[in-house]
């Protein structure tokens, strides 16, 4: 009779097993963890659906049916991708742990409306592909698959999302055919009022536009224990210390509010950043993980060329998760284990 | 030592592909991955190789005798840079652009690992016959890696296939960005890791598929 190592045997399992055998254990022992929740990655991945549901609404309601494009290509490319990669490498396809469509649908967010299909179709067959197949496959990448298939896209097709691809949607978005707020801001100085940032009135990719879609997606995930709250909190505070000596020069109306408002900050902070793969394990470690993430969108978006850097923040951040896990390894109870050689 | 081993024929054979220089052994990935944004470059580099490496593998057996253990590297490395500068002199002046392109790629073959291995483990052991057969081999293997390479990136990235030389477009002329566009990164270096990378796992794939076939 073989013991689960992960738990205790199932009854089901107890019982049929114990037939046979003699003596059957009145108690049956394994070794931890010992785990009662009904934790399972299908159960986090509906959670992030239903937290993506407010910001796929406003996405709906401001880009129309470029918004649906966007989604349907980027989310089948990515289930696609999935099967095929699972077959080629010889295991069963998870396709119903729905982590290739959370992967595909933040891509598709993080996409600008007017972008060409095979941006979003690549970039999620890279995502998939490059950023978590080849790796070994869900729970053993390094990078945030949607955000190696948004750079993969974004340096292949640097016209289709560079800042133009906000600007002039030639396909002929009615409602909005200006920069981002941050590019206006970057390029002319011009300051977006935070009444349409927070709501969502301003152009961006997809996801992005509304911080208040993002706040109440995020909050639900994070009440839900899907997402560590550290993360979050760690990216804002770090926003707001990043914003200190701007408030001392003084003199800008480009505020903190703009700037946790503004692109895709709040959608990175709440939903990218908290991929549970790809950051931290300790509570310390998501601390460090958040703040570093929030310093570095606030750089980039200062001190580089580019309007926005969450997705190159996020990147270089999952770069340095096991050097974080390797400093914040939690003290056992009863002190430190005695060195042994 | 000249009879054993294998015949200057199968050694040819084997140069091409179950010992292929980039993609069995790994050798000379720098020129592997800076030329093959085009096949221009592909054929140019696999050309320069093709002629140093015969030339130093026909000398080097031919003056074999004569070879002192430890000045040997020196010697492999003083023919192969003969005939490197011969070879980018030619370059230069017959195909100008393309020694501009290539730039540093082709003095650096004299410092190309395909080629002093070649030396140290066939040559400098073998008469002139089996050196000559193992040269070409290993430059056509050398040759097949980086036309592979090079049709996958520049058919990505710039949507055409000798395209400078033959103006061949595999993308229509005028194709509108919105039904398809070129790939800016198979242009760029991280496309020649990617496309080196998933080269070398096809390879290792069909090789193992391929044993385990025999085995079976």
């Amino acid at each position: 009779m073989t013991r689960s190592p992960h738990g205790p045997v199932p009854r089901e399992a107890a019982v049929t097993a114990s037939a046979p055998a003699p003596v059957a254990p009145a108690v049956s022992v394994a070794p931890g963890p010992h785990l009662h929740a009904a934790a399972s990655t299908q159960r986090m991945m509906a959670d992030v659906l239903v937290g993506l549901a407010p910001l796929v609404a406003v996405a709906v309601a401001q880009f129309r049916q470029h918004a649906l494009f966007q989604m349907a290509i980027a989310s089948c490319s990515a289930v696609v991708s999935e099967w095929l990669f699972a077959r080629m490498r010889g295991r069963p396809a998870t396709l119903w742990d729905l982590s290739a469509l959370v992967t595909g649908l933040i891509l598709a967010l993080s996409l600008p409306a007017g972008a060409p299909w095979y941006a979003g179709a690549v970039g999620a067959a890279v995502a998939i592909g490059l950023g978590k197949a080849i790796f070994g496959g869900l729970g053993q990448n390094l990078f945030n698959p949607a955000m190696v298939g948004r750079a993969f896209a974004m340096i292949s097709f640097p016209a289709a999302l560079g800042a133009s691809a906000y600007v002039s949607p030639s396909l002929g978005i009615e409602a909005v055919t200006s920069a981002t707020p941050l590019t206006a801001f970057k390029m002319s100085g011009q300051v977006t009022p935070i009444g349409p940032l927070f709501l969502g009135a301003t152009n961006g990719s997809i996801g992005e536009t509304s911080a208040l879609a993002a706040l109440l997606g995020g909050l639900y995930l994070c009440f839900r224990r899907t997402a560590p709250w550290e993360i979050p909190a760690g990216a804002i505070l770090a926003m707001g210390a990043a914003a200190l000596p701007g408030l001392a020069g003084g003199g800008t109306t480009w505020t903190l509010a703009h700037d946790l408002s503004a692109g895709a900050f709040m959608y990175g902070a709440f939903f990218i950043a908290t991929d549970p793969v790809t950051s931290p394990l300790t509570p310390r470690g998501k601390w460090i993980f958040g703040a570093g993430f929030g310093l570095l969108v606030a750089m980039i978006r200062r001190f580089s060329g580019y309007p926005e850097g969450v997705m190159f923040a996020i990147l270089v951040m999952n770069a340095l998760v096991p050097l974080i896990n390797r400093g914040t390894i939690p003290v056992p109870v009863g002190g430190p284990a005695p060195q042994t050689r | 030592m000249s009879s054993d081993g294998p015949t200057p024929a199968e050694r040819f054979l084997r140069g091409i592909l179950p010992e292929n220089p980039v993609l069995r052994q790994v050798l000379g990935i720098c020129p592997t991955l800076a030329v093959t944004n085009t096949m221009e470059g592909a054929v140019t580099m696999t050309g320069a190789v093709l002629f140093v490496l015969t030339c130093a593998n026909v000398l080097v057996s031919l003056i074999r005798p004569l070879l002192k253990p430890h000045l040997r590297i020196l010697v492999f490395t003083l023919t192969i840079a003969t005939f490197v500068t011969i070879a980018d002199r030619l370059l230069a002046a017959f195909l100008y652009d393309m020694s501009r392109q290539l730039g540093p790629y082709i003095p650096l073959i004299i410092v190309n690992c395909i080629i002093i291995a070649r030396c140290e483990i066939c040559a400098s052991k073998q008469p002139v016959r089996t050196a000559l057969m193992d040269a070409l081999g290993q430059s056509l293997g050398f040759g097949l890696a980086l036309c592979a390479l090079a049709s996958v990136r520049e058919i990505l990235g710039f949507g055409t296939w000798f395209g400078k030389w033959l103006g061949w477009r595999v993308l229509p002329v005028g194709l509108s960005e919105r039904v398809w566009a070129p790939w800016t990164v198979m242009i760029l270096p991280p496309g020649a890791f990617i496309a080196l990378a998933l080269l070398l796992g096809a390879v290792n794939w069909a090789t193992a598929r391929a044993r385990a076939r025999k085995e079976a």
